[in-house]
């Protein structure tokens, strides 16, 4: 994990998850993206070897607990949506930008669905759309994070 | 150089393998209620996270209190003087008020009540999960802090503690959809129950009969009952009533009186003795019944 600059990617992640706690106003808390979720999609389309499934689960479990929601929720909704990326990833790989910034924002959209019916199965709530607001800002983010992130990588020769 | 063809268990595998740790963790957490100190403990764990997260607010907090004009203050400080001798003034009669309480009370040989003390604690983080309502703050169990100790802010109830840990600590609002407070009318002290709706500007009281005198404007405090609120202090505003006589029973909404999306310092009480997961195990528990039981059981 450490070995040719892993501890950037742990870095990268841990930014990532202070930013999806970081307080806001209550309006524009509603199209928070998901800072985690797309930091982990970039990191398993460029390097699966490094980061997987299990990672994406751990830092799934964190936000659970940073968030105060029934343990497991976040983390299993995480490894649904990163499971996709992984198993698709040489393909997503080479798609243009665009196509890119349209997957991730279907995969942001299965990760609040899935929190959403866990949350469900749990205590009733109920549907808002504001709920997939997200989804937006995570679409409009995506060409922005990718670039960073690949200037990061390249810079520290992650592999 | 990565070798091509060993790539360790296959994404299946690994899927597998992390949603049945969920389905676990969910089971233990949700249904047994198995894991309250073990959430103090990771909450301990994640606790420089939440403090590193609030330092570009905290930054900005601090930027506006010391960018500030001469005359702002002298205007600031006229007003406290202000307010300073007014409430001086209340407070000499409040201790008048007090000893004639007691002396009535024990005249009338009811329980005196005991002193409440005050913690003041600041917000450090709001969750932005929509479908939880809690915050966590700066004080936790080296403060004295314990599970099920009631938060308020300078208008009224915030809701209470969630889960302890060390340097922090999580609260649970008023307007989650799993917390429930009981509550009476000021005006003729009837009995309700004020259940979260998952709304910040929304709580549902339910089964309340056609007959119930009850009317929009009405102020709604603390009944005491359930021993984890003090008596007395303002909740919600009722904001709705139904008249449809058809129901079995009227449609009650409220509005909180307590700013709950502009949350900044809040008041902690505390009537008992401490008690909390970090403390020695000689003492006795108070009860080892989780919030979500109890909200259960009163509803």
């Amino acid at each position: 994990m450490f070995a040719h600059n892993g501890v950037i990617i742990l870095f990268t992640l841990l930014i990532a998850l202070m930013a999806s706690i970081m307080p806001m106003p209550l309006s524009a808390d509603a199209f928070r993206p998901d800072w985690v979720l797309i930091v982990l999609i970039y990191w398993c389309m460029a390097l699966p070897g490094r980061v997987n499934i299990i990672t994406a689960w751990v830092m799934g479990f964190l936000l659970d607990v940073l968030l105060g929601s029934v343990l497991g929720v976040h983390a299993a909704a995480m490894a649904i949506s990163i499971y996709i990326i992984v198993v698709n990833h040489q393909k997503i790989r080479n798609f243009s930008i665009l196509q890119q910034a349209l997957i991730t924002g279907v995969l942001a959209a299965l990760y609040h669905l899935v929190v959403f019916w866990l949350q469900r199965f749990l205590i009733d709530i109920i549907f808002l759309t504001s709920y997939l607001y997200p989804v937006v800002t995570t679409i409009i983010l995506w060409p922005w994070v990718f670039y960073l992130l690949r200037k990061v990588r390249r810079n520290f020769s992650i592999k | 150089m990565n070798p091509i063809f060993k790539h360790g268990p296959s994404p299946q595998h690994r899927l597998v393998l992390v949603l049945f740790c969920s389905v676990l963790l969910i089971f233990f957490d949700y249904k047994m209620a198995s894991f309250e100190s073990v959430r103090g403990y990771l909450q301990s764990l994640v606790s420089p996270l939440q403090y590193l997260a609030n330092t570009p607010k905290q930054l900005m907090t601090w930027a506006s209190t010391n960018l500030i004009t001469r005359r702002q203050l002298m205007v600031e400080n006229q007003q406290h003087r202000f307010n300073e001798l007014g409430f001086n003034e209340e407070a000499m009669q409040l201790d008048i008020l007090k000893q004639e309480n007691e002396r009535l009370r024990s005249l009338l040989a009811s329980p005196l009540r005991r002193e409440i003390k005050k913690m003041v604690a600041e917000v450090i983080s709001v969750d932005s999960d929509p479908y939880s309502h809690q915050i966590v703050i700066n004080r936790g169990a080296g403060d004295d802090v314990y599970e099920g100790q009631p938060a308020l802010d300078a208008l009224g109830i915030v809701g209470q503690i969630l889960h302890v840990g060390q340097t922090s600590s999580r609260v649970i609002l008023i307007t989650d959809i799993s917390h429930a407070i009981p509550v009476r009318v000021q005006r003729n002290g009837l009995r309700l129950l004020a259940s979260g709706s998952g709304q910040i500007d929304r709580l549902i009281h339910n089964f309340v009969p056609q007959s119930a005198d009850i009317k929009k404007g009405d102020l709604l405090v603390t009944s005491g009952l359930g021993g984890k609120y003090p008596e007395g202090y303002p909740v919600s505003i009722v904001s709705f009533v139904s008249n449809n006589e058809s129901r079995e029973f009227v449609q009650i909404f409220s509005t909180p009186v307590a700013q709950i999306d502009r949350l900044r310092y809040l008041l902690l009480l505390s009537e008992k003795e401490p008690l909390h997961i970090f403390s020695p195990k000689t003492r006795q528990k108070p009860s080892s019944t989780s919030v979500k039981a109890k909200v259960k059981a009163s509803n």
